[in-house]
């Protein structure tokens, strides 16, 4: 065994130089250079040039104006800095009564139309930056009465921000929430809540 | 269900498949040290290494010298990532200035990613440094993989010999897998990656903002270059706590695609580099057929059981209710059905939605392809080994009924390899089934379970499952960062990986000893339909034998509460 600890021990050390050290290092320089908006984490700024989130995680928006998010495991939602699932089982008595808040939470705003599974339930992650277009589409007339605009220019904005499944069968239909506030933003500034 | 979601089943599984081949051919050029188009770069790196660690490349070994080689590289490896584990505070690339982890969880980790298994207690973004990312656990990715690559390049050899006794240098099948097949792949994947999104930076976080005006702390990290060589090494280990279901370790449904083809192509590639250089391509791609047919079974289920519908849903009233909860919107059921399928049929353990959300069935099935032993392709050698074992025994019981001594790959097969045969498998169900039970009488073992019922069992069986398998995909309610379950699960990891090593590798120095038979008439074909059926029966009934007490227990059960309540309302 000891004629073994000299290539094991440099060997593990080399590894460690080449694969832990210059290989991500490469990695990091590489990205930087030919991406480095996405390697910096697909940033989102305002006109300010304030951070106001990023493209691939989702916030929590709970003004009426907005497009919302779905339910989140994620610390008190959308905590982007400690990742989650729900993590409960099909039977949980916690599951069946969230989304049953859930959904009543939705009929509040929206008393008719089929609810969507994604409205009800929490992703994986916690921090899905995207809904289902038929969850989007429940939202339309809230969000159209908040801004004081009809609901066919909502539905425009909302498509504009919808991506198809690629090549239509992998991955699935869906619409970004923060890009699309942000759409609506620019086209229809929220009136000050003067009223 | 729709068409569309079995068509991107049947695209991911049969890509991993399809792109095996041309890799399996360039895997099987690197261990037999012919010449490939990577050698003006990477020769004179190879040199160099051989020159300073004293290392001579073209001694072979026999099986002894191989597995201590072996023994002590893994074992090194351990000792000092244990160390970068508990030293943490005081090493660099700390920017959130995370402490060292407590003895237990750097067991635990430690074990997890030199056994190529990546179980998590931990959540990464709370955690661990930059540094413990980068040079612990991304280096182990590499090398974890390379260690199990060795295993079938040396059982290869043993079937491709003729009275030998060496079975290959363990140095150079380490070195050579690592820098000709996972660097080269991993960087290009790794670039290709940033582009479609995954983050890539070494910054503490991004404090952003929010429309509602809210401030919003995102964790960023070195994500890209750990994220490849954890599909492409079949290790699983996620910087983010949600591993692939983090949209910045897999953003879109391309970057699902691709990172879902890594899961599988390098362990179909090990299997046909078995072939090419056992010098038995059509008997390899007999077992691959298996393997494919049995994955494909498996994904199906998985995908018919997250359509049915979900209680909790049927309860509010939701029209379509499919069970979305743990999913993320890009993936869809498919998405997260094929992925649940491959990482449990490799041994890769990364998920992109959360298994303990799963449907009974759904979660039951991602539990029974890792009890089949991580074949389906398992880890990169690791699982075509087993397969091979698999085929052995399969050889053995058809020789049992017509009363004729065995033979695979033209070798005998005798009792010495069928004893350690039954070694390799046996520690498996040994492992899962004798911790899981310590485990529930144990003061104090169930009180880290979080569902209640037979779903608690099933985060129990799960958990020592995908240990002793080295899987490291999770039920993730399981509380297991507490010392019995990091402990307990360090020790499945070890018996789960070390013991079949050895076996194998005993095996393989078995082998290598005998004379190369020519097919006689009285020789079982391991090539037709016929000894498919016959290997995939083994496979199942096996694995069914040794689990389905188990299993009736948690997710069987669980599937008929389901159906009851859903019925209730």
């Amino acid at each position: 065994m000891l004629n073994q600890a000299r290539p094991a021990i440099v060997s593990m050390l080399l590894f460690s130089a080449i694969l832990g050290g210059a290989y991500p290092a490469v990695v990091t320089a590489a990205g930087g250079a030919l991406f480095p908006a996405q390697a910096e984490g697909s940033l989102v700024r305002n006109a300010e040039g304030v951070v106001v989130g990023s493209k691939l995680i989702g916030q929590v928006t709970t003004s009426p104006g907005y497009l919302w998010p779905r339910p989140s495991a994620a610390g008190d939602g959308y905590n982007a800095a400690g990742s989650s699932g729900s993590n409960l089982g099909p039977l949980n008595p916690v599951l069946i009564e969230r989304v049953a808040a859930d959904a009543a939470a939705v009929r509040a705003y929206a008393p008719e139309g089929a609810i969507p599974p994604d409205a009800v339930t929490t992703s994986g992650s916690g921090l899905d930056p995207e809904i289902s277009p038929e969850f989007a589409a429940l939202q339309v007339d809230r969000i159209a009465e908040a801004r004081g605009i009809e609901p066919s220019e909502v539905v425009a904005v909302v498509a504009a921000n919808t991506e198809a499944p690629l090549l239509g069968f992998i991955g699935q239909a869906r619409v970004n929430v923060l890009m699309t506030n942000l759409a609506l933003d620019s086209a229809y500034p929220l009136q000050p809540a003067a009223e | 269900m729709n068409w569309q979601g079995w068509a991107e089943i049947a695209l991911t599984l049969g890509l991993a498949l399809a792109l095996g081949w041309p890799l399996g051919i360039f895997m099987s050029r690197v261990w037999n040290k012919e010449s490939t188009w990577l050698d003006p770069v990477l020769k004179p790196i190879e040199r160099g290494f051989y020159a300073v660690a004293g290392i001579d490349p073209n001694k072979s070994q026999g099986w002894v010298g191989y597995g201590a080689s072996l023994i002590a590289f893994n074992l090194f490896g351990f000792i000092l990532l244990y160390a970068m584990l508990r030293l943490q505070g005081i090493l660099p690339f700390n920017p959130q200035g995370f402490a060292g982890v407590s003895p237990d969880l750097a067991f635990n980790t430690a074990v997890s990613f030199v056994t190529n298994t990546n179980w998590q207690s931990y959540g990464g973004e709370t955690t661990m440094s930059h540094f413990t990312q980068m040079v612990g656990l991304t280096t182990q990715n590499f090398v974890s993989a390379a260690t199990g690559a060795a295993i079938a390049a040396a059982l290869a050899r043993a079937f491709a010999g003729n009275r030998e006794t060496g079975i290959g240098n363990f140095w150079a099948d380490l070195v050579r897998t690592t820098l000709y097949v996972l660097l080269p792949l991993a960087f290009v994947l790794a670039v290709a990656l940033i582009g479609l999104g995954v983050v890539q930076n070494f910054a503490a976080s991004v404090s952003a903002t929010t429309l509602d005006g809210a401030s919003q702390t995102i964790s960023v990290a070195p994500t890209a270059s750990q994220l490849a060589i954890k599909q492409l090494g079949i290790n699983g280990g996620g910087i983010f706590n949600v591993n692939s279901a983090h949209p910045f370790e897999n953003p879109n449904p391309l970057t699902n695609l691709m990172t879902a083809i890594a899961i599988n192509t390098l362990g179909w590639a090990a299997f046909f580099a078995f072939g090419r250089s056992a010098f038995a391509r059509k008997e390899i791609r007999a077992l691959a057929t298996a393997g494919i047919l049995i994955l494909g079974a498996g994904a199906g289920v998985i995908y018919v059981a997250e359509a049915q519908p979900a209680p909790a849903l049927v309860a509010a009233g939701i029209e379509n209710p499919v069970n979305m909860e743990g999913k993320e919107t890009r993936f869809g059921l498919a998405g997260t059905a094929a992925w649940a399928a491959q990482t449990t049929g490799a041994s890769n353990g990364s998920v992109n939605g959360m298994h303990d959300s799963l449907m009974p069935l759904g979660g039951g099935m991602s539990m029974l392809l890792m009890m089949l032993g991580e074949i389906l392709p398992g880890g990169i050698g690791s699982g075509i080994a087993i397969m091979v074992v698999m085929a052995v025994l399969s050889v053995f019981v058809a020789g049992l009924m017509v009363g004729r001594t065995p033979e695979y790959l033209g070798k005998k097969i005798e009792a010495r390899e069928i004893q350690f045969a039954m070694v390799a498998l046996l520690v498996v169900p040994l492992s899962t089934l004798g911790l899981s039970a310590l485990t529930v009488v144990w003061p104090g073992g169930l009180s880290s379970l979080f569902n209640p019922g037979a779903h608690g069992l099933s985060e129990l069986l799960y958990a020592f499952t995908s240990a002793t398998a080295n899987n490291g995909s999770a039920f993730g309610g399981v509380s297991a960062n507490v010392p019995w379950w990091n402990t307990t699960l360090g020790l499945a990891m070890l018996l789960g990986r070390f013991i079949p090593i050895v076996a194998v590798l005993a095996i393989a120095g078995s082998i290598v000893t005998k004379p190369k038979l020519a097919p006689s008439t009285g020789t079982l074909p391991t090539t037709g339909a016929l000894f498919i059926g016959l290997l995939v029966g083994v496979i199942i009934i096996l694995g069914a034998l040794q689990y389905f007490p188990a299993l009736a227990l948690g997710p069987i059960v669980e599937h008929f509460q389901v159906l009851e309540a859903v019925a209730a309302n």
